[in-house]
């Protein structure tokens, strides 16, 4: 037991195709304590966990388990070495019970040995202070009983190493607390955890150490007792890279969208969007910033009609300013909306999933907004052929012809296609999400450039992005979410990187109120 | 996840050249007469090519033979041409068989009760109208239950077929001609009231000319009509069709009922054009044969010209061998299920390719 | 009462056929296989078993039933747990649709059984029609004792064996699916097979067991349907697909739950028979009689999705392939 580290990842590189996710990346967990993870979205925080619970197996690079050097090829490999991870997306069969699902998949008797399981998960639970009914349906479950339940469900394999990829990312405050009393105590027991996280409070609050990475490349780790907020927002976002994005000042700018009180719940009833109050400018971009899921998705969608609001809420548009006619959009759906003569641009994350059909060539996907267009029951195609040669001759979009399946195309030119579709409509309001993800630099200057373009065309443009250096270097205002509530508006010109990223992870009190 | 990576990966393909992807078909249709050829050899001990030339004597030997398999061929690519809209939709529409009989039974009553009072054009006209009105209701229930409680479409349909089996047993022994018969017998038999009439002098030509023309109608509302269009872009992604701003709920039904319709006309076809009879062999299982001929033609309805000929071309060619050859003509079915089998195993490989692994460690995704 | 217990021992025969059915497609669609050739494979069971006990009494100097009977038995279970397999092979390994691979075996397997079923006789150079009598008999014999025992004993004991095993058969996958650890994997399947293959489950295994095994008790029905409904005879006017049918029908009805399905069964029996012993119907009235098992089936689907209750759904997997790497 000389051996003081319980994991160390040495010099650990992933690739998927040509994108590097990881890249020489080290870590080391030490028995018996905390370790924080912490990066943005796409650092490769989950990757590299994911190499170590065996679902990725890395290009280069050693693991060591307790000294050991060992290979994991699968999950149950991982088991075998007492590593267990709770992931994002809860592995458990929804109609079975608490008990039957930490059963799937063990050795055992012929029968699913019911007593033997209560008794044993009674144990875990009363030595770490969990609550878990085993006899209880995963569909009856909270999302927090289901998250203590895949913690229980990694202990009863006996897991020594435990790995939880962002656990309070669905958690109320007070399930936080809870959980992280249990994580203390399991602390206490000598167990060994990772917390994937990208909330600074939760970083001091909780762990022994913390280890940060940034696009994929390690770039630091320490004692939390000597870290504060400030300094990980620091080593988290780095430091300014110049990316000369063209952007004009605007001119003529007048509000076009009145979000107020805006609230959306998901089926399950959790709250997405919790109150939001936020006002659209034409001539302007308005960037959206937030760790991912903080409610950017049912903003956009809320405003295209897609997203049922909680009554109350409103979104007023004002073709004309102000003082202007105003229409309610909440409650219409995409249809009413375009009937109406309004025209707004959506340009969705899911691109091949919802804001084109995959199966279809460039013409028909062209069609998808405008086909209604007309009295005659015939579509006509004629006016897409032309629209579709356009865009692939303005935008230079690679592909065989227009006749070509887009999901033969690669992701640049996949998006030239979806964003010149959108802009094509001549739109008042361009709303995109994530619009560059994915894309290799000359095709994101593209983007930009086009945004930049509708900008001074007098749209009303929303960016939603991941990238703060974009954010900051494009967008003329930049509202940042935290947990599905406005964290802050801050002047594009003049934020800084550490204030978006601070905004990002560390949730403001009193801050209903739309600002600047 | 297992320990050890197989030694085989398989992948999604990207796409293939028509033409390839026709080649893997037409290799596997003949690897499956070669097994039907052991199937008959070892059946009767006779020489497969004499077999399969018996059978091409049965289904085009004569005039009248070849106008009997364009008769059915007609029948059964109908109701496929009905299937096409619904499944592209991705619409498991697996109750073809109760929309033809209840579009059957309808015609039969129009032709029953109408025989002496109209003449042929209207009684012709009332059958059709009815018919698809008959297959349109049966279509309809299923889509409204999925459209508004998401009740399982392919488990409703299916139920839908033995309550029409039953509504068109219930009428057999209505109508039943002559009593005690339990069969409604040739319906206008003297008159031959509201019986297609024979059009160039051939008695089954307008069967042939309705149908083509439905083959033709369905192919152009799918490919170039705002509807069309619509049950594409459901069919695809729903997600889609919403941010779009398509009422899906509203496609589904309309699309059933059309679905529907066009099967129950079938019917119609099977009864004033073809039988001039109403029983459940009116339909005779060629609701779900009229299923694999959609999904194998991928919706596409000239194909399903081809693949309709051919599997009545089987059957009739089964027909003949088993009269010649003192079997009874279940064979066809047997020829049938085996040329199924290796045609819907070759999509396999249109869909798929096979790697040999190179190296043991590239795992995929799974988060 | 005569009547009455007339009319349950007859739908306790017709239950019985669709029960093995039945429990045998439970068992496939728990791995999330909806297998449409339920009556393809009660066609092949049925002949199989004919088959084997033809071939036997036509050589066998002296035939013994028992000895009819395990060969027929055997017979049955490989045959149609082959036709399982052949579904199996083109969904699971080549990701065939099920629906269209199901239906396909349905044409597949009633073709082989009435083919063979009407003229193996004539193959084997006999006349008229295929009979197996000494093995029917074995089939269904029963303990006179007990069935002589007034209308107590003739509504409980008056069976063959078989009517006794499906029950048995019934229990035991109840038992299988709730109780025990393959069962539970099994189930896991067919709900969510990318959890279960992150818990270390061969998704590819189970299905192929559940799909060939399901096959397997599926057939038995189409083998007492064959040895004693119509005892040891053929015939070829497709009541065997009507009954396969009729089986599908049964596993919504009884909402996946194989001990559900026992008297659930009997019901489909009850009011298929039920016309028989009400005065005064005419023909045709019977026939509109006969659609009552559908239409409640149909009542049972609709209910079920209407009230959303998360435990009378079908599988949640149920019709599609499960391929890894998609995702």
């Amino acid at each position: 037991m000389a051996e003081e580290f319980a994991v160390r990842m040495v010099n650990i590189t992933k690739t998927f195709g040509h994108v590097v996710a990881n890249d020489k990346v080290y870590l080391e967990l030490r028995r018996g304590e905390i370790l924080s993870l912490l990066g943005e979205n796409g650092s490769g925080k989950t990757t590299l966990m994911n190499m170590l619970s065996g679902i990725y197996f890395p290009d280069e690079g050693q693991i060591y388990i307790n000294g050991r050097e060992v290979t994991i090829a699968s999950p149950h490999d991982a088991y075998a070495l007492g590593i267990g991870m709770v992931h994002q997306h809860f592995k458990l069969v929804d109609v079975l019970t608490a008990a039957e699902n930490i059963a799937l998949g063990l050795p055992g008797g012929v029968v699913v040995d019911r007593k033997g399981i209560a008794e044993k998960v009674r144990q875990i639970c009363d030595r770490y202070g969990f609550s878990v009914d085993p006899d209880k349906k995963i569909y009856d479950m909270s999302v927090s009983e289901k998250q203590t339940l895949e913690i229980v469900k990694t202990l009863y394999r006996g897991a020594e190493i435990l790995i939880l990829d962002e656990p309070t990312a669905v958690l109320t405050p007070q399930e936080t607390k809870k959980l992280f009393d249990v994580m203390r105590n399991m602390r206490a027991d000598g167990k060994s955890i990772i917390i994937i996280t990208h909330k600074l409070a939760e970083v001091l609050e909780i762990s022994d150490r913390v280890t940060v990475l940034r696009k994929g490349e390690y770039i630091g780790d320490m004692d939390t007792a000597k870290a504060d907020a400030r300094a990980l927002t620091d080593m988290m976002v780095g430091r300014t890279v110049t990316l000369n994005i063209q952007r004009d000042e605007p001119v003529n700018v007048q509000r076009r969208l009145e979000i107020r009180n805006l609230t959306v719940k998901d089926s399950d009833g959790v709250t997405r969007l919790d109150d939001i109050n936020l006002d659209v400018y034409a001539g302007e971009i308005l960037g959206v910033a937030g760790i991912s899921g903080c409610g950017q998705k049912e903003l956009l969608e809320a405003i295209a009609g897609l997203q049922t609001a909680v009554s109350g809420s409103s979104v007023k548009y004002r073709p004309t300013g102000p003082d202007g006619p105003a229409e309610e959009l909440l409650g219409l759906g995409p249809r009413a909306v375009s009937d109406r003569g309004i025209r707004l641009a959506f340009v969705p994350e899911d691109r091949l999933g919802m804001g084109l059909v995959a199966n279809m060539d460039l013409v028909d996907n062209m069609m998808l907004k405008e086909y209604r267009s007309g009295k005659s029951p015939i579509v006509e195609r004629r006016h897409p052929s032309e629209m579709a040669r356009e865009i692939v001759r303005e935008l230079e979009v690679v592909t065989p012809g227009i006749d070509t399946p887009v999901r033969k195309l690669s992701g640049g030119n996949v998006q030239k296609i979806l964003v010149g579709r959108e802009i094509a409509m001549n739109p008042t309001v361009l709303m995109s999400a994530y619009a560059v993800r994915g894309l290799d630099i000359n095709t994101s200057y593209t983007i930009y450039r086009l945004l930049g373009e509708q900008k001074k065309a007098g749209v009303a443009v929303i960016y939603v992005g991941e990238d703060l250096d974009v954010l900051l270097q494009l967008c003329d205002r930049i509202a940042v979410l935290c947990g599905g509530r406005l964290n802050g508006v801050l002047d594009g010109r003049t934020a800084t990187k550490e204030e978006v990223g601070y905004l990002m992870t560390t949730l403001q009190a009193d801050r209903k109120e739309a600002s600047a | 996840m297992t320990k050890h990576e197989p030694l085989i990966h398989i992948v999604k393909r990207d796409g293939m050249a028509w033409w390839r992807a026709w080649a893997i078909r037409l290799i596997s249709a003949v690897m499956a007469l070669l097994v039907c050829a052991l199937f008959i050899y070892g059946l009767t001990k006779l020489n497969p090519i004499k077999v399969y030339g018996a059978m091409w004597e049965g289904a085009f030997g004569s005039p009248r033979r070849a106008w009997i398999t364009a008769r059915d061929t007609a029948i059964l690519l109908c109701i496929g041409v009905g299937l096409a809209p619904a499944f592209m939709m991705r619409f498991w529409n697996v109750g073809a068989e109760g929309q033809v009989l209840m579009g059957g039974c309808a015609t039969a009553a129009v032709l029953i009760y109408g025989g002496a009072a109209l003449p042929t054009w209207a009684l012709l006209c009332a059958g059709a109208l009815a018919s698809l009105a008959a297959g349109a209701l049966w279509g309809l229930i299923p889509a409204l239950f999925k459209a508004r409680w998401n009740t399982n479409e392919t488990l409703f349909t299916l139920m839908m077929n033995y309550i029409a089996i039953q509504i068109t047993c219930f009428l057999v022994a209505t109508w039943e001609n002559p009593k005690g018969s339990n069969s409604v017998g040739i319906i206008n038999q003297k008159t031959q009231a509201g019986w297609f009439p024979a059009l160039f002098g051939q008695q089954y030509m307008m069967n042939v000319i309705l149908v083509l023309a439905l083959t033709v109608g369905v192919f152009l509302y799918l490919r170039y009509t705002k509807q069309g269009y619509e049950i594409s872009v459901v069919g695809e992604s729903e997600n889609t069709a919403r941010y779009a701003g398509i009422n899906v709920r509203r496609v589904l039904v309309r699309t059933m009922a059309i679905s529907g319709a066009i099967c129950g006309l079938s019917g119609f076809v099977a009864v004033a054009g073809s039988s001039h009879t109403i029983s459940t062999s009116t339909a005779g299982g060629r609701g779900f044969t009229a299923i694999i001929v959609a999904w194998m033609a991928k919706f596409n309805t000239f194909v399903m010209v081809l693949i309709a000929l051919l599997l009545v071309f089987l059957e009739k060619g089964a027909v003949q061998i088993a009269s010649q050859f003192h079997l009874n003509d279940y064979a066809s079915d047997v020829v049938t299920g085996i040329i199924l089998f290796f045609l819907l195993g070759s999509e396999f490989f249109i869909q798929y390719s096979l790697r040999f692994r190179s190296h043991t460690h590239a795992k995929e995704a799974e988060a | 009462m005569t009547q009455l217990i007339s009319l349950l021992t007859s739908a306790v025969v017709f239950g019985t056929v669709i029960l093995y059915g039945a429990v045998g497609e439970i068992i496939t669609e728990k791995s999330g296989n909806l297998n449409l050739g339920v009556p393809g494979i009660m066609f092949l069971g049925g002949i199989a078993g004919l088959a084997a006990a033809f071939f036997y009494e036509l050589h066998a100097a002296e035939p013994v039933g028992a000895i009819g009977l395990a060969l027929s038995f055997l017979a049955a279970i490989a045959a149609s747990a082959l036709g399982g397999l052949i579904y199996a092979f083109l969904t699971i390994t080549l990701r065939a649709n099920q629906n269209v691979t199901g239906l396909t075996l349905t044409i597949f397997g009633a073709g082989l059984a009435n083919l063979f079923g009407g003229s193996l006789n004539a193959l084997a150079g006999g006349v008229g029609q295929i009979s197996v009598a000494v093995t029917s008999r074995a089939y269904r014999a029963y303990i006179p004792a007990l069935a002589g025992m007034g209308r107590v004993g003739q509504l409980l004991f008056s069976f063959g064996f078989m009517a006794y095993l499906a029950i048995a058969i019934a229990l035991l996958a109840s038992w299988f699916l709730n109780r025990s650890r393959v069962g539970l994997n099994l189930r896991a399947v067919g709900e969510d097979p990318a959890t279960a293959d992150a818990a270390g489950i061969s998704v590819t295994r189970y299905k192929y067991l559940a799909t060939c095994a399901g096959a397997a008790v599926s057939g038995l029905g189409g083998l007492y349907y064959v040895m004693d409904y119509i005892k040891g005879t053929w015939s070829t006017d497709g009541t065997i697909e009507a009954l396969g049918w009729l089986a599908v029908a049964l596993v919504i009805f009884a909402t996946w739950r194989p001990a559900r399905a026992i008297w659930s069964a009997y019901l489909f029996g009850v009011l298929y028979w039920a016309y028989n012993y009400i005065a005064g119907l005419s023909r045709a009235t019977i026939e509109l009689f006969k659609m009552l098992p559908y239409v409640v089936t149909i009542l049972v689907l609709v209910a079920v999705s209407m009230r959303r209750s998360k435990e009378a759904q079908p599988p949640k997997s149920l019709g599609l392939s499960y391929f890894r790497e998609e995702r």
